[in-house]
């Protein structure tokens, strides 16, 4: 027998309690603090300490934990929507009229759905061109850039495939006139476009494809990746913010990089930055309803038929390019140049300094003039002057509105680059910048064009006349 | 030749990464047959009974909507059924009899009434889908779109003269 008398407290409550909760809470001190975030299943997301100058909210602005918060509104609105859902053509229009009528704050939880989903997609982006901008892709931390992109576009997919769940015209016609994009892969398109679909038209069986991805593949994917890509961070932890001077942004001396810990100095901002942004989507949820437009008919197009709003700069591309160019060839070498950007050579001294240096600050800032200006320009000379296939009759058009106007585009980037680094006297790494900020300024204003500037036919006027 | 000689580790190695990729390549095969395009039979895809010849004037041409496709009577008594389906970007084109044309709403392609392209983006003319006449009346086979490079006099069909 052993007498020995268990050290655990008499106290039933507090046994089952400490139970529960393993550390002291509030922890007492530091070494409290570290133990339970690492033994907190939640908060082991994050490293027990962290450097302090990344805490600077103008650093990252939030928008990696921004993109968190919405990919868990997501999950619990989209959860609450299945239940008064059913995807088939018969049944999905009318459970959005119900939704608006009959279910008890139904529509709150779509606009909020909505709304969410949309800021997601710029979220995204946004958090992509902050870690470019402060070097934040550069090595060890490659492969997490990789990451970022896949989940950029699964959360385009998981936005595309929910557009269509509302079964009304926008729905419609914006899946049938996007996957139809798809079809000008060569050899295999059709049949990709066939199988995504299910049919060669978007029908039942596309209603049951979508709601199959978007509830349940897609979230399943993300979240997988999310989970690896935030693990990544914690392992290789943040970029220390720099200023153009090389000092540590933040620090009194300029080289210390003082560490804190990360209960309550990251915890507590996050808190509250998180509690600022649900506040303002519920309030615009409230304020702004997601649009509903008649029920889907297949035997009618509207005019002008849009695609969804971020594969506009993508439509807009089609208007001047032969499709498979538009549609594929150039949004592949995007995304290929895209992935492999982190594997290029970087200037170390860089790191960590919003847009490289000074002169790389100058340089974005002409990039995007340049764009704001060349961008609509090409677009007028090309919709109003130039018509390739028209003055080289004799030439396929894969050639005269494909691969000419294609090399054209690369010739003037690559004498853009050349330019800036003479004209600058830039690094490469600056100079390389320099032609990203043109390359995502152009996709931006395209995208504008796409949206606001095309009216019925597709006709270019003014927005006024768009709307 | 004593260096060409399989190890007995290298060829276990070899056959289960063989076996491996088999087995991946067998389950990949049952995902994608399990997600592939099913039929539906009876709808949008069989053959559909048009009506009679004489009940289509030369020069019209009539929208079958759960056929998805337009019986155009050429001014010549030939027979075409086009796919409504705009070769752009799958938009439902319409008939605009005042222009004699179709016109797609969404880009604002044209089609000759034999479905050749007047006006792109559309990259190639409106897609057929054959046509039979059987003892007077006219039949579309709407199973597979035709795709065709321009259209030609050849796709044409006409009801036998009574001799």
């Amino acid at each position: 027998m052993n007498n020995e008398l268990d050290p655990r407290p008499e106290d039933l409550k507090q046994r089952v309690w400490e139970s529960i909760q393993r550390d002291e809470l509030p922890p007492s001190d530091d070494r409290g603090r570290m133990r339970l975030v690492m033994n907190n299943l939640v908060l082991h997301l994050h490293p027990s300490k962290v450097a302090k100058p990344t805490l600077k909210f103008t650093y990252t602005w939030g928008l990696g934990g921004l993109a968190l918060l919405l990919v868990a509104l997501l999950a619990i609105t989209g959860v609450m929507l299945m239940f008064v859902y059913t995807p088939t053509p018969a049944s999905a229009y009318q459970d959005m009229l119900n939704l608006q009528t009959d279910v008890w704050f139904g529509q709150l939880i779509r606009n909020l759905h909505h709304w969410s989903g949309n800021l997601l997609v710029i979220v995204a982006f946004l958090h992509m061109l902050r870690v470019f901008f402060t070097g934040g892709f550069r090595a060890p931390r490659e492969f997490n850039w990789v990451l970022g992109i896949g989940l950029l576009l699964l959360v385009v997919a998981a936005n595309f495939t929910g557009y269509l769940l509302p079964w009304d015209q926008l729905a419609y016609w914006a899946v049938t006139v996007g996957s139809s994009l798809l079809s000008y892969i060569p050899l295999i398109g059709e049949g990709l476009r066939n199988f995504l679909l299910g049919g060669p038209e978007v029908g039942a069986a596309t209603l049951t494809n979508f709601y199959g991805l978007h509830v349940a593949i897609i979230p399943l994917t993300l979240m997988g990746i999310v989970s690896f890509h935030i693990w990544r961070v914690r392992k290789d932890t943040l970029t220390i913010p720099h200023t153009v001077d090389g000092k540590v942004d933040g620090s009194d001396d300029g080289d210390r990089i003082e560490k804190v810990t990360t209960l309550p100095h990251l915890v507590s901002r996050e808190l509250v930055f998180a509690l600022i942004m649900t506040g303002a989507i519920l309030l615009w949820a409230v304020w702004v309803n997601a649009p509903l437009e008649a029920a889907a008919n297949p035997d009618h197009s509207p005019n002008p038929a849009k695609a969804a709003w971020y594969f506009m700069g993508l439509q807009e591309l089609l208007l001047h390019f032969h499709p498979v160019f538009g549609a594929i060839i150039i949004p592949a070498l995007g995304l290929g140049a895209l992935a492999l950007l982190p594997y290029q050579r970087f200037d170390l001294s860089a790191e960590g300094v919003w847009f490289r240096s000074r002169k790389g600050r100058w340089l974005a800032l002409v990039s995007v003039v340049t764009a704001l200006i060349a961008v609509p320009l090409l677009v007028l000379l090309d919709e109003y002057v130039i018509d390739l296939p028209g003055m080289l009759p004799s030439l396929p058009t894969v050639i005269s509105n494909g691969w000419l106007p294609l090399a054209a585009l690369l010739l003037l980037l690559i004498g853009y680059y050349d330019g800036t680094r003479r004209l600058f006297k830039a690094t490469a790494c600056e100079a390389r910048q320099g032609v990203f900020v043109l390359l995502v300024t152009s996709f931006v204003v395209l995208t504008v064009i796409g949206i606001a500037f095309r009216g019925e036919g597709m006709a270019l006027m003014l927005p006024w006349e768009v709307l | 030749m004593a260096d060409t000689n399989v190890s007995r580790r290298d060829f276990l190695k070899i056959a289960w990464g063989a076996a491996g990729a088999l087995a991946l390549v067998e389950t990949g095969g049952v995902v994608l047959s399990f997600f592939s395009p099913r039929v539906v039979e009876g709808e949008f895809g069989g053959v559909i009974d048009a009506g009679a010849v004489d009940s289509f004037q030369p020069g019209s041409v009539t929208p079958f909507t759960q056929g998805r496709f337009y019986l155009v009577r050429m001014p010549d008594g030939g027979f075409l059924a086009l796919y409504r389906k705009c070769t752009h970007l799958g938009c439902a084109v319409p008939w605009n009899p005042a222009e004699g044309k179709f016109i797609c709403p969404c880009h604002a392609s044209s089609f000759e009434m034999d479905g050749q392209v007047i006006n792109p983006p559309a990259p190639r003319p409106l897609d057929r889908f054959a046509v039979s006449i059987v003892d007077g009346m006219v039949k579309v086979d709407t199973g597979a779109p035709i795709q065709r490079d321009r259209a030609s006099a050849d796709d044409l069909v006409y009801a036998e003269v009574a001799s």
